[in-house]
């Protein structure tokens, strides 16, 4: 463990500083410490030293201003801060950066860029799977690690036998992308993204 | 967020011996501990983030089951070739409970530990005996619609929320710890979550310190396996009820319901009635049951439940 109350304002926005000066109990043995923990984050090795607080999803968008992936609900409701952890798609707001010490972590970011898409991406402008635009990054991240769930078999609630292999359906991909909320309502062009992606017909 | 200090444990005994700690707990997948210190009804001081300690694998046991390590992840579990074949109704349990993005992080250990989803319990302005023992229960003549009607005390009328908890049930699943002074023991699982009684905020037999380590699955017992869940929305939702059976050819079998009680609700006298159908199945499974107004439908719902259940095992 390092450093000490000024580390911790170091590390901080101006306006985190402000809120642990009015929010912390004065008493000094309390105030934040900060830890290392290196991400790899979209390939590159993040070195940082966090308040143990600080969820994934703050660690990516207030220190490594990453803010494609989007804080919606911050508890894991909403799916608007999923990312990729070593493959898997997490809640990155449901999880401490310290919890990832030396993981690999995709954000929308490193799955494409402007000029050279993901498929996945590319789908979602061509289906239209979009209107605000605000849950796309965490249902992108999300559509993404389905497909592979799909061809590693992992079972689904709508599944109707355990042994068979999953179809890439309609109803299995609404049922896996459950985890995302869309208040704009684009539910049946995601699902044709994913749909078109996987090679099969919604 | 409350202030805390944080740790990674090398192996269980240590992680053991820090929990002993005031304050401490542990943090596995930290889905359900992270959200509830997000709103302040969890302030630990000190976590111990127990994922360095290899307790991932599904290993089979010298009589014939399998021994699940208290990391192996919801996904994992549910995914698990083995646990498709022989304990199907553990991994439709699992496949009908939160969402993908949650599966993937949730750990076996977690899940039995997590905490109930009562709104009162949620809610800091709000009397719960869970959360502030001694302060009353809101949720006794309040909007008790998702709680529970059976094993309720006059102190909490709280449910588990977990769907895993009931196919543990039904299978005579066995919670396998570690204590701080390095000695091990296995809890049935029938004994592992406690009713509320007068201490609604000790909801385990767990000791101050005692780890998880694994969990373990009888040798298979055949038949058709079942979860059905019933629910406000088809999925990423609590259940209002559920229920998980193991049925054989015969009729005979065993059923545990989730939704209703403070832990997975099975009684073995209600599984012997099982040939003779649901009515019979729910009057001794819910014998007891002081529903209140706003949940008094989860009774019939119950025993309809178990009656396609009873269906569907007879056409599997």
């Amino acid at each position: 463990m390092v450093g000490g109350a000024a580390t911790a304002m170091a590390a901080s926005t101006p306006s985190d500083a402000q809120t642990k000066r009015t929010t912390m109990p004065p008493d000094p043995a309390a105030m934040p410490v900060t830890m290392p923990v290196t991400l790899k984050v979209n390939g590159k090795d993040r070195p940082l030293s966090l308040d143990p607080r600080t969820t994934l999803l703050d660690a990516l968008r207030e220190h490594l201003h990453l803010s494609g992936t989007k804080k919606g609900c911050d508890h894991g409701q909403c799916g608007a801060c999923t990312v990729l952890v070593n493959g898997q798609r997490i809640n990155s707001c449901l999880s401490l950066a310290l919890q990832h010490d030396g993981d690999a972590i995709t954000t929308i970011e490193g799955l494409g860029t402007p000029d050279k898409l993901h498929p996945m991406q590319a789908a979602f402008v061509r289906h239209d799977g979009y209107q605000c635009g605000y849950c796309t990054p965490g249902q992108i991240c999300s559509a993404v690690a389905v497909l592979d769930e799909i061809r590693a078999g992992v079972p689904s609630h709508v599944q109707a036998d355990l042994m068979a292999r999953p179809q890439a359906s309609n109803i299995e991909m609404r049922e896996r992308m459950s985890g995302n909320i869309c208040r704009c309502g684009a539910y049946s062009n995601i699902a044709d993204a994913m749909a078109d992606v996987a090679g099969a017909k919604a | 967020m409350k202030a805390f200090t944080y740790e990674r444990a090398k192996d269980p005994v240590a992680a053991a011996r820090a929990a002993t700690r005031p304050g401490a707990k542990f943090l596995a997948g930290g889905t359900n501990l992270l959200d509830l210190m997000k709103i302040e009804v969890e302030t630990p001081t000190h976590l111990i983030d127990v994922q360095d300690l290899k307790l991932d694998r599904i290993e089979k046991t010298e009589d014939g089951g399998l021994r699940i390590g208290a990391l192996v992840t919801n996904t994992a579990l549910s995914a698990d070739e083995r646990v498709r074949r022989d304990y199907g109704v553990l991994s439709r349990a699992i496949a009908a409970g939160a969402s993908g993005q949650l599966r993937n992080k949730a750990t076996t250990a977690g899940n039995l530990l997590q905490r109930t989803r009562c709104p009162y319990f949620y809610d800091t302005n709000m009397a719960c005996n869970k959360r502030k023992p001694g302060s009353g229960c809101s949720a006794i003549g309040g909007y008790s619609r998702q709680l529970a009607v059976v094993g309720t005390s006059g102190q909490c009328i709280a449910t588990n929320p977990s769907d895993m908890n009931v196919a543990m049930r039904v299978l005579d699943a066995v919670v396998e710890t570690v204590n701080p002074q390095g000695q091990t023991r296995a809890i049935p699982i029938a004994d592992f979550h406690r009713l509320p009684g007068d201490t609604p905020h000790i909801e385990t037999v767990l000791q101050p310190g005692e780890l998880i380590t694994s969990v373990t699955l009888p040798r298979p017992l055949g038949g058709t396996h079942i979860y059905e869940k019933v629910r406000d929305r088809a999925s990423y939702a609590f259940a209002l009820i559920s229920v998980a059976a193991v049925v054989q050819k015969d009729g005979s079998g065993r059923v545990a319901v989730g939704g209703v009680a403070h832990k997975p609700w099975r009684v073995e006298a209600a599984d012997a009635q099982l040939p003779a159908g649901a009515k019979a199945v729910t009057a001794r499974l819910l014998a007891d049951a002081r529903p209140t107004e706003h949940n008094a439908f989860k009774v019939p719902l119950v025993e309809r439940t178990i009656a396609a259940v009873i269906s569907q095992a007879r056409t599997a």
